[in-house]
Formats: structure tokens, C-alpha cells, sequence
């Protein structure tokens, strides 16, 4: 019998495979109550290290063409088709699901990739204007990315979710910290192979996998956090990331979506409530 | 009674665009040099070398050796050119001239406080008048960019000029410290200044701070070079420095001095290139395209 | 006293710039660049190609075959299928077939992926293309490696994010496609042209029939091999070659609901009346004349670069091409120095040296035609500077060329060219130099070339031009729209705006 070598799952920041600096895990089943693997348990410094991550990637990552940040999305695309098999294995396992049905996530997950790797250089057409003002002006507005982003994820779907919240966070040119679901991390950690595999500029993007009601309150007073995405679904702790947010006026935004697979879980708005607009006045004239 | 230096009138300078200029020298970078045309580029690169040690933990040693490079930087293979200069701290000129002998490489002395330029004018030109006294054949001095910045123009000027009369002979390189000025405008705004104050020479850097010579700034200070020649007839130099270390971006250097100014500034007399492990490379590129093998720096010298 | 009567009795013209005594600056052959041939040997060259049509290349009901040759070498490069009218209205039907049968029921996210396809093999095989893109048009390898090719990648990867994106281009409206598009494209960028053509046309849910130029078929023809290597559903792409005749046979086919092309005014005129009443789209990208105006305030050394870039820059065919120069008469002694100093730089000749600035022209027609409007310029009295490059034996070449001394009513001022060669004249005030770069019947793209931001608002404001440079030349991106004014055409090509005509709006 050949034994196989089982896989230890890390967290994601700053480009690199971490572990937890707190050395705690948590242990993950499959549905049937086998022991699947451990996984970190993410505490305030990890967070606190990725932020500082983030912040220090966002700015080259924003001042990078739209066309590349389009090249890398469907680069990132390109990893993740590849891997479809081993996404479906883990979504099958740990959440219990029919392999028709892991299937039909990991396409969705890729097409939704694909959909916002399509947005990086358009978005700013549609954003933007130029202004008709009365006086003497060349007066126009443009969409800026915010910043450093937090990313609440949903429980479920933990792969589809994920992909909904975090592309289109960083499409625009922010930099995000995802803490991922608690309950079914792992095909999240997973996807972290395909965001280092994808020219991503690390710091981009950074998956913490933990206890929610530990992390969540850091990460939503962090005073180096521009702007929050709730999609974790829990309505104390939503109320709590609103009132803490208020600390440096971050912009909150909290998603209710009933189904990641429709529609309207994707487009131009969840660019939008990313972005900050400024607008700019020069004269005209001789 | 001679004439009063005319005040320098910013107004005059030439803008640049930034995003049309870093076009420019980028497209200039594609030019592919091959064969025989980059053998010969780069026997002149070599010729064109200010072989520099500028170190607090430079000695006797550390300079005779560096001499030794300059005039035989491939030993066994006399057909390599020997470099233009070398560039020492002023305490070292006497050394260098002792070691180079009568080899016609030539010893360039920095001064003026080099490199922040932050100390009294009398001791600039006290320091200049002995390096020179000492036997440097030419000097590279440091501008006071904290002057230029607030505007001081005139004072930078007549700093330039005092520092040439200091010279006598030698020939004067001024150094714009351009990773401290900025933008390109301020490049070429320096530049013109320099030319206008007598420098023989101008020169992009210290080597002390990042960015040194992009080949944006080369080509603004050429561009300088050109409109300077073409409104007074003299032909000023131009050395860039700092940041140079491969055959690659000599190559392109020249390049941008051929295509700016044409043949008669590729010469050692109005082009140096100021480095200091670029030699080994331009040595091992040689060989590569003489033999068709790539190369390993154990069969270099490094000095 | 005595002094300022003299002057003003002064009868002579000042001298020029060449005239004056002024220390000369010398660009000869010290350090001579080395030949740097791009290597030819992994091209994939075919004999004979054959007309591409419902996914297949099928020979040519017209069983006539015409070659394509090098421009630089006058050599023949492959015998290419012409598409007589019987081969028209068969492509058109599998355009037609492939629209009802597969397109059209595709989901839109679906299309958009076939069209990433399409970008990334047209990625894997950029330097293919791009050589043979200089080999069959004679343009400089840099510039089919540097700008045909990414562009044209760029154009496929940005429309196939469009695909599944239309509602938001067109808000409150029900977006369709329109059917099959009948394109025709000229032979100054022809693989660029198609990409400009074919990507919005699919991503907004079309089928194409697309004639490329007679003397460039063959990176059109690369092109369709790529869609069937994209695995993309026959008869949505039908690359027919062939010339005049072909053309109007597909504007004329009843099937094809919309044209597009891009072309000299004077056929696209012949277009226009041909399509009239017939209830077809049509969107036309003509030719141009378009000004640079170069102000006393501009940073002079990159206006200078920019106009060398916006006329010399594809050996001049280019219909944004800047054929006119108006310089304000303060700086023009300066400027024409600049210009001469950069034009003895430009290096002529083998398009496929990298270190070609200048390549062939692209046919003995277009040759003949740039010599004749080019000896226009000297017959009615503008001073000609030429610069003094070899040229190769064989092959189709002209000098870079420009005129001083132009007024308004010089032919050479008036007439698109389409060759390397500008027209120099000089205007006094703002409102001067805008009234001389617009009257003219084109209004394609124009240039204004000043350091002062607010000046910059003004003038560009002021042009009647589709395109306006301000501090550059000759930028191209697919999120940019580009198309003409007046007789330089209409419609856009590009950006949000250029996905308008290929849908059907209610």
C-alpha cells in the first residue's frame, strides 16, 4: 500500500503560505466524521500582518494597466480550470455534496473569475463621466479603488462565495483580507494555490482561515482598513462590523444573497461599492 | 573689467514630456546590436570608462589595484582597450597618478565635498585647487542641489564657475545629482545651467543615490547637450553613472548618444560611462560573442 | 537709428535653418548597426491558400487565384484564392446558418469565451504573425512585433469581456445582435484591422464575412486557421480574399445586414450611395489630413519626436496619419533643425532588420501615386528636405520626406498622401492654427502639442476631428473609441461606443 503524502493547509498572505504565528489549528471532518485535515486558526496578529500586506501591495496593484490586471484575472481563470478536479474533491468531501453538484460550483466559480476579469477595463467607461458644468471647465470624475478591503466571506458556498466577493474587490485595483468561512475553509486555502500561481502581485489577496467571532471585530476596527464586505450572514456580527466601522468612517457594505448562482450575485455594483470617486477641475481656456 | 556673467533665466529653458521622452528612450532601447557592430561597441564602452572607487574604505591598496584594471582590464588579451579615467576620492590622485604612469589613462578627482556638497565654498575650491595640484587631470564636482531647489540659480551658477577658475587646466565635470532633483524639467533646467557656467562635462550622479542614470535622464541631458552645441558651437560631454552594470545598458547608452548628437560625441573626450563592475561584464560579452559561449565571472579579474 | 531703416528696407528673405551658418551635427557611420534580420524559419508558409468559409478552407467557385507578394523583395510569397460572387453568397449563407443554427443560442458568457480563445492563440503565435505580417505589407518588423500584434490581442481579450456585459453598455434598452456584418479592410494594418473588425462584431452576437485587402491577404488568413484552432463554430468567421469586385459583391448581398469599412473616402463613398435604401448599417473609416499643431509652449524635443512618430511611423499609411504640420512661427527654425536631425536617424529598408524605421511602400500603385502628389509639393513651390538614406535595389521605397514654406492651398496640404511625407507651415495666433488644421473636408484625428493644460482643453475642444492627440501621437487601446468626423468617415471603433454598431437596440 502506498501511503500518500497528505497536504497541510496554510494560510495566505503577503504571497506567502503562513502558518498561524498563534500555532493553534482546528480540525476539519468530512461529512461521513472523518478526520479531512487541520486547519490554522488564524488569530488578530495574522490579520494584523495581513493588513499591513495589503497595504503595502495596493498601490503598485492599483497603478497597474487594466489590461494587465485583466490578464491576470484570466490568467488566475486559466489556473483554476485546471485544477477543477481537486476543487470538486474538496467540495465534495468536507461540504457533502453530489459530484454533480461540486461540478456545477467549480464552473460557476470559474465563470464568475472570468466574468470580472472582463470588468478591469471597462468599468471606468461606465463610472466615469465627464461633467457639463456651468462655468469655464474641464471637469470630470473618475472611480478610484478604495484601498485595503476586508472580505467577510459566506459559510456556503464557501469556493463560489469566495470568488463572488473577492474578485470584484480586486479587479478595481484594491487589496483584499479575506476571512474565510469557518466551517468549510478548505477549498478557499485551496484556491490560494491558484491565486499564487496566477502573477497575482502578493499582498493582493489574503485568505485567513479561523474563528470568525475572534477575527472579525480586528478586522473591522482596523484603522488601516478602508472598507468592509459582509457576506458572512450572521446578523450580530454584522451589526457589531457596523457600529466598529464607524471608528475611521470605512465604507461597509453587506450582501444578502440567497443564491451565489443567479444572475444578479455578479456585476457592475459590486465593482462599484469598491470604488471612491474624485473628480477633477482644470480650466479651459488660451 | 570683463562683463558680468548674464543672470540664468529659467524661463528659457526648454519644457520636457516626461511620458514622451521615457517613450523615446525606450524606443531606442529596441535597437538590436549584433555581431560586429556590438564588438565595436563594446571595445568603445571600454575605452569610455571612468573606473570608479569612491568608498570610505578606499587605500593605497584598493587604488592601485583598481589602476591596474583600467589600464590592462583583460590581462593576456592587449587588444582590449584600456578604460578612459579613473575616478577616486581627491586624497587618492597622487597614488593613481603614480600608478598610471605614462599609460594615458587619465585620473579624474571628485570635489566639492563629494558627495552631499554640504560644506563651506572655501573649502570646495581649496579642495579642487589641490587635487588638481596633486596631478588630476580632470575633476568631477557636486552642485548644491539644496540651492538649486529653492530656486538659487545664480548661486549655483557662480559656484560652477569658481570651481572651473579653480581647475586651470583640468577639465571640469559637474554632477546634477539627478535622483535628487526629480523631474526631468529640473534635469535639463541643471543641465543648461552647468553648460552655461563653463562645465566640460555634465554628469548625472554621485552613485550615492537611487535613481542614478535612466536612460531618461541621459537623454534629457543630451537633448541639453544638443541645443546647447547648436546655439553656441561648443560640444559640452556627458557622463552618465551610477546604476550601470551590464553590456546591455552601455550598448543602449551609446545608442542614445549616437542617435541624440551623431559621431562626434562617440568619444571618450565627450562620452564616459562612470561604473565600476561594468567592466567584467562588457569583458565577458565579448568573449561570449567572439567564442559563442556564455560566460562565468571566475575568468574575470575583479580588482 | 540708421541701423533700424536698413532692416526695414531688408528686401531678402531671412535665411533658413539649412541656409544659416549653425554648427552642424553629424549623423553618419561611426558605429554602424550590424544587419539584425528577424529569422524567417518557423513561419508557416503555404503555397496556395484557399478561401476560408464555414469552418473550412474550400477552393474558390471562381477557380481564379492571384498572388501576394513582398513589397520589399518584389518576390511572390503564395497564390491566394479570389472570391467571385458565387463564393460571396456561400459564405454569407454559412454566416447566415452559423448565426441561426449556433450563435445566436449561445449564452453571451459563452461567445466571450471563445473569443479569449481566439486572443490567446493569436498571443502564443504573435512573432509568427508578425513576421509574416511584414513579409506580405512591408512594414518594419518593431512595428508589427511592437504594435500590430498586441494590439490586435488586445482588442480580442478586451470585446470577449463584453460578450456577457452588452445590458450594461446600452441601460434600459433590449440589446441584439444585428446578423451577419460584411467587413472590408485596407492594407496598412490589415491583421490589427481585422481584430478591429471581428472582435466586437462577435462578442455583440454576430457572424462575419470579411474581405481583406488583395495586396495583404495573409494574416487574415493565419487568422482563420487560429479560429479553427479556437475550436470556433463554422461559418461564424468567413475570411474571403479578393479586390474590388469582391468587395462590392458583399456590400451588395442582400444577407449581410451590416458594412463596415475602412478604406479610402472614395470607395466609401461608392459604399454609401450603394447601401442607401437598402436599410443596412454601415460604418465607414476613411482617410484623413490631420494636423499637428506645434505651440511656442510646448516641450519641443518630444513635440518633434511625436510628429516624426505621427507621419514616418508606418511609412505614413496610417489615415490618422500626421500629414500637416502648423507651427507657430516663433519656433519654426528650431523645429525644422529638430526634424532634420531626426529624419538622417530613420534607418530604410529590409522590413524584416530590427532596427527598421522605415519599411516598404506597400504596392507599386501607392508608390506611384506618393511620388506624383509628392512632386506636386516641388512644382508649386514648397522647399522639399529629403533624407539622404540608400535605398535597396528591388523593392517599393520612399525617402521620408518633408516640405517647408506650405500654405493652405498647396495639393500637398490638402491631398491624403499616404505616404511618408508632411507638409510644414506656420501659423501666429491660436485661433489661426485652428482654423487651418480644420479646413479641411477630413476629420480624423488631429495633434496639439502644448505645455499649458488649460490651452490644451481649449484647442483640443476647438478641433472637428474624431480623435484629438494632446502632447502625443498615434495611441491606439481597444478601450478607446476611434473613428472620424466629416468626410473621414463615421461611427466608432472601440470602447463603449464602438459596440454600438454591431447591436440592434428597442
Amino acid at each position: 500500500m502506498d501511503l500518500e503524502v497528505r497536504k497541510t493547509y496554510k494560510l495566505y498572505v503577503g504571497g506567502d503560505f503562513i502558518r498561524s504565528e498563534s500555532g493553534r489549528s482546528d480540525p476539519m471532518e468530512t461529512t461521513g466524521g472523518d478526520f479531512f485535515a487541520n486547519v490554522s486558526r488564524g488569530s488578530r496578529k495574522d490579520l494584523r500582518e495581513a493588513v499591513r500586506k495589503a497595504r503595502a501591495a495596493q498601490t503598485g496593484w492599483a497603478a497597474s494597466s487594466a489590461y494587465l490586471k485583466g490578464q491576470i484575472l484570466y490568467r488566475m481563470a486559466e489556473m483554476f480550470e485546471g485544477r477543477s478536479g481537486s476543487f470538486e474533491e474538496i467540495l465534495r468531501q468536507t461540504r457533502g455534496v453530489t459530484a454533480a453538484a461540486a461540478k456545477r460550483e467549480v464552473r460557476a466559480s470559474i465563470d464568475r473569475l472570468l466574468h470580472y476579469a472582463g470588468w478591469s477595463d471597462k468599468y471606468t467607461a461606465l463610472l466615469g463621466t465627464v461633467n457639463p458644468v456651468a462655468s469655464s471647465y474641464f471637469d470630470f470624475s473618475l472611480p478610484e479603488p478604495t484601498g485595503v478591503v476586508g472580505i467577510v466571506a459566506p459559510e456556503e458556498p464557501d469556493l463560489l462565495g469566495l470568488v463572488s466577493h473577492l474578485a470584484p474587490v480586486i479587479v478595481s485595483g484594491n487589496a483584499a483580507v479575506v476571512l474565510l468561512s469557518q466551517k468549510h475553509p478548505l477549498a478557499s486555502l485551496e484556491f490560494a494555490e491558484v491565486l499564487a500561481t496566477s502573477d497575482l502581485p502578493g499582498g493582493v489577496a489574503n485568505l485567513i482561515s479561523g474563528r470568525k467571532d475572534e477575527l472579525v471585530p480586528h478586522l473591522a476596527r482596523h484603522m488601516d482598513v478602508n472598507a468592509i464586505a459582509d457576506a458572512g450572514g450572521d446578523r450580530a456580527l454584522s451589526k457589531a462590523i457596523g457600529e466598529d466601522a464607524a471608528v475611521n468612517v470605512k465604507r461597509v457594505r453587506a450582501y444578502r444573497i440567497a443564491d451565489y448562482f443567479a444572475e444578479d450575485a455578479q456585476g457592475l455594483d459590486f465593482i462599484e461599492s469598491f470604488v471612491e470617486i474624485k473628480t477633477t477641475w482644470h480650466p479651459i481656456g488660451v | 573689467m570683463s562683463s558680468l556673467p548674464r543672470p540664468f533665466d529659467a524661463s528659457r529653458i526648454p519644457r520636457v514630456d516626461a511620458v514622451g521622452i521615457d517613450e523615446r528612450a525606450a524606443s531606442l532601447a529596441k535597437r538590436s546590436i549584433k555581431k560586429k557592430s556590438k564588438e565595436q561597441g563594446i571595445r568603445l564602452a571600454i575605452s569610455m570608462l571612468d573606473l570608479t572607487t569612491l568608498e570610505g574604505k578606499d587605500s593605497e591598496g584598493k587604488v592601485r589595484q583598481l589602476c591596474q584594471k583600467a589600464m590592462h582590464p583583460m590581462p593576456g588579451d592587449p587588444t582590449i582597450p584600456s578604460a578612459a579615467a579613473v575616478c577616486v576620492y581627491a586624497n587618492f590622485v597622487a597614488v593613481a597618478k603614480d600608478a598610471l604612469g605614462a599609460s594615458g589613462v587619465k585620473v579624474a578627482s571628485v570635489a566639492t565635498g563629494f558627495p552631499a556638497g554640504q560644506v563651506p565654498l572655501p573649502v570646495k575650491l581649496d579642495e579642487t585647487r589641490r587635487a588638481v595640484a596633486m596631478g588630476a587631470d580632470e575633476v568631477d564636482m557636486v552642485i548644491d542641489r539644496g540651492a538649486f531647489l529653492s530656486g538659487e540659480y545664480d548661486r549655483v551658477s557662480s559656484e560652477i564657475r569658481q570651481v572651473k577658475e579653480a581647475c586651470g587646466d583640468a577639465h571640469l565635470k559637474v554632477i546634477l545629482e539627478t535622483g535628487e532633483l526629480e523631474t526631468y524639467d529640473n534635469v535639463r533646467k541643471a543641465s543648461h545651467l552647468a553648460m552655461a557656467a563653463g562645465a566640460d562635462f555634465i554628469k548625472t550622479s554621485t552613485g550615492k543615490v537611487t535613481p542614478a542614470s535612466t536612460p531618461g535622464v541621459v537623454l534629457v541631458m543630451l537633448e541639453a547637450i544638443r541645443d546647447h552645441y547648436l546655439e553656441t558651437g561648443r560640444r559640452v560631454g556627458m557622463k552618465p553613472a551610477g546604476g550601470i552594470k551590464t553590456s546591455k545598458q552601455a550598448l543602449h547608452l551609446l545608442v542614445l548618444v549616437k542617435e541624440t548628437l551623431g559621431d562626434a560625441w562617440l568619444t571618450p573626450d565627450l562620452f564616459r560611462i562612470g561604473a565600476s563592475t561594468l567592466a567584467n561584464d562588457l569583458l565577458m560579452q565579448l568573449v561570449k560573442e567572439s567564442s559563442g559561449r556564455y560566460q562565468n565571472e571566475d575568468y574575470f579579474t575583479k580588482d | 537709428m540708421a541701423r533700424v531703416i536698413e532692416e526695414a528696407s531688408e528686401t531678402k528673405p531671412r535665411p533658413s535653418a539649412w541656409e544659416r551658418e549653425r554648427p552642424a551635427l553629424e549623423f553618419g557611420s561611426a558605429w554602424d548597426y550590424a544587419p539584425a534580420p528577424e529569422s524567417r524559419d518557423h513561419v508557416r508558409l503555404a503555397e496556395r491558400y484557399d478561401l476560408f468559409i464555414g469552418g473550412r478552407f474550400v477552393p474558390p467557385k471562381s477557380r481564379k487565384y492571384f498572388a501576394t507578394i513582398n513589397p520589399a523583395t518584389e518576390d511572390k510569397l503564395a497564390e491566394v484564392a479570389e472570391a467571385g460572387a458565387a463564393d460571396v453568397d456561400a459564405a454569407v449563407k454559412a454566416a447566415q446558418e452559423a448565426y441561426q443554427r449556433r450563435w445566436s443560442k449561445l449564452k453571451p458568457a459563452e461567445r466571450g469565451k471563445y473569443i479569449y480563445r481566439i486572443a490567446r492563440l493569436l498571443q502564443e503565435q504573435s512573432r509568427e504573425l508578425a513576421i509574416l505580417e511584414s513579409m506580405d505589407g512591408g512594414k518594419p518588423i518593431k512595428e508589427s512585433r511592437d504594435v500590430d500584434l498586441p494590439l490586435a490581442v488586445a482588442h480580442f481579450f478586451y470585446h470577449a469581456g463584453w460578450a456577457d456585459k452588452l445590458d450594461y453598455a446600452f441601460p434600459r434598452k433590449t440589446v441584439s445582435p444585428i446578423g451577419v456584418c460584411g467587413q472590408i479592410i485596407p492594407w496598412n494594418f490589415p491583421l490589427l484591422m481585422a481584430a478591429w473588425k471581428i472582435a466586437p462584431a462577435l462578442a455583440c452576437g454576430n457572424t462575419v464575412v470579411l474581405k481583406p485587402a488583395e495586396t495583404t491577404p495573409l494574416t487574415s488568413l493565419a487568422l482563420a486557421r487560429i479560429c479553427q484552432e479556437a475550436d470556433l463554430p463554422p461559418g461564424v468567421v468567413n475570411i474571403i480574399p479578393g479586390a474590388g469586385e469582391t468587395g462590392g459583391a458583399l456590400v451588395s448581398h442582400p444577407g449581410t445586414r451590416k458594412i463596415a469599412f475602412t478604406g479610402s473616402t472614395e470607395v466609401g463613398k461608392l459604399i454609401q450611395r450603394a447601401t442607401a435604401g437598402t436599410g443596412k448599417r454601415l460604418t465607414l473609416e476613411l482617410g484623413g489630413k490631420a494636423a499637428n499643431i506645434i505651440f511656442e509652449d510646448a516641450a519641443l524635443d518630444q513635440a518633434v519626436d511625436g510628429v516624426v512618430n505621427g507621419i514616418y511611423f508606418n511609412q505614413g499609411h496610417v489615415c490618422c496619419a500626421g500629414s500637416r504640420l502648423l507651427v507657430q512661427e516663433s519656433v519654426i527654425d528650431t523645429v525644422v533643425a529638430k526634424l532634420e536631425h531626426r529624419i538622417a536617424t530613420l534607418r530604410l529598408g529590409d522590413p524584416l532588420d530590427k532596427n527598421t524605421d522605415v519599411g516598404a511602400i506597400n504596392s507599386k500603385m501607392q508608390l506611384d501615386r506618393i511620388t506624383e502628389l509628392s512632386g506636386y509639393g516641388e512644382s508649386e513651390g514648397a522647399r522639399m528636405y529629403q533624407s539622404s538614406c540608400k535605398l535597396p535595389e528591388k523593392g517599393y521605397w520612399f525617402r521620408p520626406t518633408f516640405f517647408t514654406g506650405v500654405a493652405q492651398s498647396h495639393r500637398i496640404a490638402r491631398e491624403e498622401i499616404f505616404g511618408p511625407v508632411l507638409a510644414v507651415m506656420t501659423f501666429r495666433t491660436p485661433d489661426e492654427a485652428v482654423e487651418k488644421a480644420n479646413n479641411i473636408p477630413y476629420g480624423l484625428s488631429a495633434g496639439v502639442w502644448t505645455d499649458k493644460g488649460s490651452k490644451i482643453f481649449k484647442i483640443t475642444a476647438k478641433m472637428r476631428a474624431g480623435v484629438v492627440w494632446a502632447n502625443t501621437f498615434n495611441k491606439f487601446d481597444p478601450a478607446s473609441p476611434f473613428g472620424g468626423y466629416k468626410e473621414s468617415g463615421f461611427g466608432r471603433e472601440g470602447g463603449v461606443h464602438g459596440l454600438r454598431a454591431y447591436v440592434e437596440l428597442s
